[in-house]
């Protein structure tokens, strides 16, 4: 008999979906020659006389000594195993606001990595190459989930993006210490929006810090509006993608509840203007009670930000409303239009060794496990799986001896998101939407006097003029 | 004898410099020119010497100047063909509901920087200048902060600028009983804030323009004033001011365009924020360009730069118009 697990996993694949149908439908057309099946043409095969020198996408700068030395490690067993590829690892951050000057600046490696909103367009507008003949020589090319990978495949059918890691819900962290400081229970962390704003008070109240702070800046104040609003059962765009909604119930609910934490509570501390990474920091450091991010983020708190494990926690976030959903999204990995056959015949091989092998294959699993643990980097953290669901519990299987993350400390995450809506991103000019939700967020959480609703109605309007210029 | 009748009579500037319209045209013996004459007469040589300066030019900045133009009347993204679009990009820049905050933005911001940064490096100057021990001391303290990367100092003062009670700038204005001010999450103190550190960023090499200037004022007339009975402020005005009105005129102009065009501060301290407080037309630009993930309107991009480089060299014109006719009276 199928788990409620498993059917609700494909619920959630499913619901991702969605978006994808939709970005597919909006994207540029400009790629392929209207072919509908993928190529079947033979990729070139590397010569292993030939050297390639491959620069790849490495850790998040800033990382660790421990980080650094477990990839170095993997390295080296890559190029043990691939005598001729010489692998050059270049510290890398996606963001919104730098992508595309690296790109066409050519300063990005040749494999780099990409949220799943972005591949259709970079696919449309050839930025990106077709991996597909190179992704058949892996032994599982046909056994990915056929719904996340379809966000990275050109009108041709080929793929041209590959999921790679990352398959994210957004979760609600807290911080268990700062919960014990306020004399709240951290294995009770709060189910509603009500309880996550009382929570906050009482940490901001007895500890000085911020008890609940939220991401402002280079578009990530838009993504994370966009999940609050998801979880009020809102939407910012509607379902075919033409229409910006962001003055919907959900997201003057969501500011509402950020105004009122901000300037009735005094509960979100001194710091307005944090991205994905400043966030990550300012929590590890002790300094944020809450905040909402993907659930993958664990690992970068530890490798980036050497959180102590004793104090995170992990927790739905909380949803409401008969629409509400959880935001999920995921990154691909992707190869340069400027690759040479060589350059990619070595990518498809790092991308395998690098990022996907471990969850086909049983000893890849166990090797990878043991230098992360080696080098005393996460090994476990929640994900959601690229394959099928059967496949990552039986990779989960695979590396529970070697599992170090504080995995009892997030089960009230891990024991409800299979039960939850996954909501993908808006399809059609997600980065716009966002960039107009930005200085909503900032005018909420820094002018007292703040006008929900105007603000909303010319985001609104900046919105829509993004997505009617989408393909401008 | 005053100070004003010190000044250099009819041909000269208050620089120092002679203005060649008062010495008249020189008699012009015309030769024939043709190639054997132009190289006799050291062209070759000349254009060798040139050739080098001609080529970084027009590679780093004719040439791209000529493709910005051209861009800005198209629809590219720099790897399909670029297509047409007459002034679709102009209209749709000039219609983006961002576009007069960031005008207002921009010009706040010069005025500021006009206001804070123009007068300080001038009496910096006329200071160090008068002092007569540790000169070059002075000048290297005051020019450190040029030699500092832009990205480490607006990192420095970012971390001087934390809003919380015990950043270091509120805890200094702690101790007077001032703040805690939130700096950069404000949206009415994050553009005086880009200023004050921009002012400290780049008055070190206004500075030295204006050190240098300075050694060249006679002491003559600095003599003759004290003479006539003027004071140290009498002197600065009327001798100081007047024989620095040349390089003044300079810096002012070259201060409206550096700070028309700013982009480092708010892109680093706040990427425009809060609320659009410190979005500038740079940023605007920017934010074309590459700000998006899958960015590129580079025809948006260009169709801006483009209007706000003609709005400069307008600007320019006029000014220099204006002043041209101040220093002939």
């Amino acid at each position: 008999m199928k788990s409620p697990r498993i059917t609700l996993a494909y619920t959630l694949v499913g619901a991702l979906a969605l978006g994808g149908t939709l970005a597919a439908c909006s994207s540029d057309s400009g790629d392929g020659g209207g072919k509908s099946t993928p190529s079947a043409s033979a990729a070139p095969t590397l010569d292993p006389n030939t050297k390639v020198t491959l620069k790849v996408v490495g850790l998040l700068p800033g990382s660790t000594k421990e980080a650094q030395a477990a990839l170095a490690d993997e390295v080296k067993e890559f190029q043990t195993e691939n005598p001729n590829i010489t692998v050059q690892t270049q510290d890398y951050e996606w963001k919104a606001t730098t992508f595309a000057a690296d790109l066409a600046g050519g300063t990005l490696p040749t494999v780099f990595e990409i949220p799943f909103t972005d591949a259709k367009t970079l696919i449309a507008n050839q930025q990106i190459t077709d991996m597909q003949a190179y992704l058949n020589q892996l032994p599982y090319a046909a056994d990915f989930n056929k719904n996340l990978l379809q966000y990275g495949q050109g009108q041709d059918g080929d793929v041209y993006a590959i999921p790679a890691k990352s398959i994210y819900a957004v979760g609600l962290h807290y911080n268990r210490d700062l919960f014990t400081q306020a004399g709240l229970d951290p294995d009770k962390p709060p189910t509603t929006w009500d309880e996550v704003r009382t929570d906050a008070k009482a940490i901001a109240d007895k500890t000085g810090q911020a008890g609940f702070a939220q991401m402002s800046q280079s578009g990530t104040g838009g993504w994370q509006l966009t999940v609050d609003t998801y979880a009020r059962g809102g939407r910012v765009e509607s379902e075919d993608g033409k229409t910006a909604t962001l003055t919907n119930d959900g997201t003057k609910a969501a500011l509402q509840f950020l105004q009122d934490l901000r300037w009735t509570d005094n509960s979100m501390g001194n710091n307005f203007n944090y991205d994905w990474g400043t966030i990550n920091q300012a929590f590890a450091a002790g300094k944020v009670g809450m905040y909402t991010s993907g659930q993958d983020v664990y690992t970068s708190l530890v490798q980036t930000n050497n959180i102590d494990p004793k104090m995170y926690g992990l927790t739905m976030i909380p949803l409401e409303g008969d629409n509400s959903g959880v935001l999920g999204g995921g990154t691909m990995a992707a190869v340069s239009s400027k690759a040479t056959d060589d350059e990619k015949a070595a990518a498809i091989k790092w991308i395998d060794f690098h990022y996907l092998r471990k969850y086909t294959n049983e000893q890849a699993a166990v090797t990878n496990a043991q230098t992360q643990v080696a080098s005393k980097q996460p090994v476990g953290t929640p994900e959601l799986p690229i394959f099928s669901q059967a496949q990552y519990e039986k990779y989960q299987t695979w590396i529970k001896p070697y599992v170090n993350v504080p995995l009892d400390q997030m089960t009230s995450f891990t024991s409800k998101i299979f039960d939850a809506t996954l909501v993908n991103e808006p399809a059609v000019a997600t980065q716009d939407v966002y960039a107009a939700l930005d200085p909503v967020v900032q005018a909420v959480l820094t002018k007292k006097d703040a006008d929900i609703d105007k603000l909303l109605d010319e985001a609104n309007t900046k919105a829509q003029r993004a997505i009617d210029s989408a393909g401008r | 004898m005053s100070a004003a009748s010190a000044l250099p009579r009819s041909g000269g500037r208050p620089d120092g410099t002679v203005a060649v319209e008062a010495a008249g045209p020189p008699p012009v013996r015309r030769v024939r020119r043709n190639p054997v004459t132009w190289v006799k007469r050291g062209g070759l040589s000349t254009l060798v010497f040139a050739l080098p300066v001609l080529v970084i030019f027009g590679v780093f900045s004719w040439w791209p100047i000529v493709r910005s133009v051209v861009m800005s009347f198209q629809k590219t993204n720099l790897v399909a063909p670029a297509t047409w679009v007459g002034w679709d990009n102009f209209q749709y820049v000039l219609t983006d509901p961002d576009l007069p905050t960031a005008i207002r933005n921009t010009l706040y911001f010069a005025l500021l920087a006009l206001v804070i940064g123009f007068p300080i490096p001038l009496v910096a100057a006329v200071l160090m200048s008068s002092v007569k021990r540790l000169k070059g001391l002075y000048s290297v303290l005051a020019y450190l902060p040029v030699v500092v990367p832009p990205v480490v100092a607006v990192l420095l003062w970012k971390f001087f600028y934390d809003g919380s009670a015990d950043g270091v700038f509120n805890t200094i204005l702690g101790y007077v009983g001032l703040g805690p001010y939130a700096w950069l999450s404000s949206p009415s103190l994050a553009m005086p804030s880009l200023v004050i550190e921009a002012t400290w960023a780049a008055a070190g090499g206004t500075v030295i323009i204006y050190l240098a200037a300075l050694i060249g004022v006679p002491g003559e007339l600095y003599d003759a004033a004290e003479v006539d009975g003027a004071g140290i402020w009498q002197k600065v005005w009327h001798v100081t001011m007047p024989q620095l009105r040349g390089v003044l005129f300079i810096t002012f102009i070259l201060q409206i365009i550096g700070t028309v065009q700013v982009f480092l501060e708010p892109y680093l301290f706040t990427g425009g924020g809060p609320a659009n407080a410190t979005l500038t037309i740079l940023l605007m630009i920017y934010n074309y360009a590459f700000g998006r993930s899958l960015g590129g309107d580079y025809g948006a991009a260009t169709a801006l730069s483009v209007m706000l480089a003609a709005f400069l060299a307008i600007l320019s014109l006029v000014y220099f118009k204006l002043t041209s006719s101040w220093s002939k009276s």
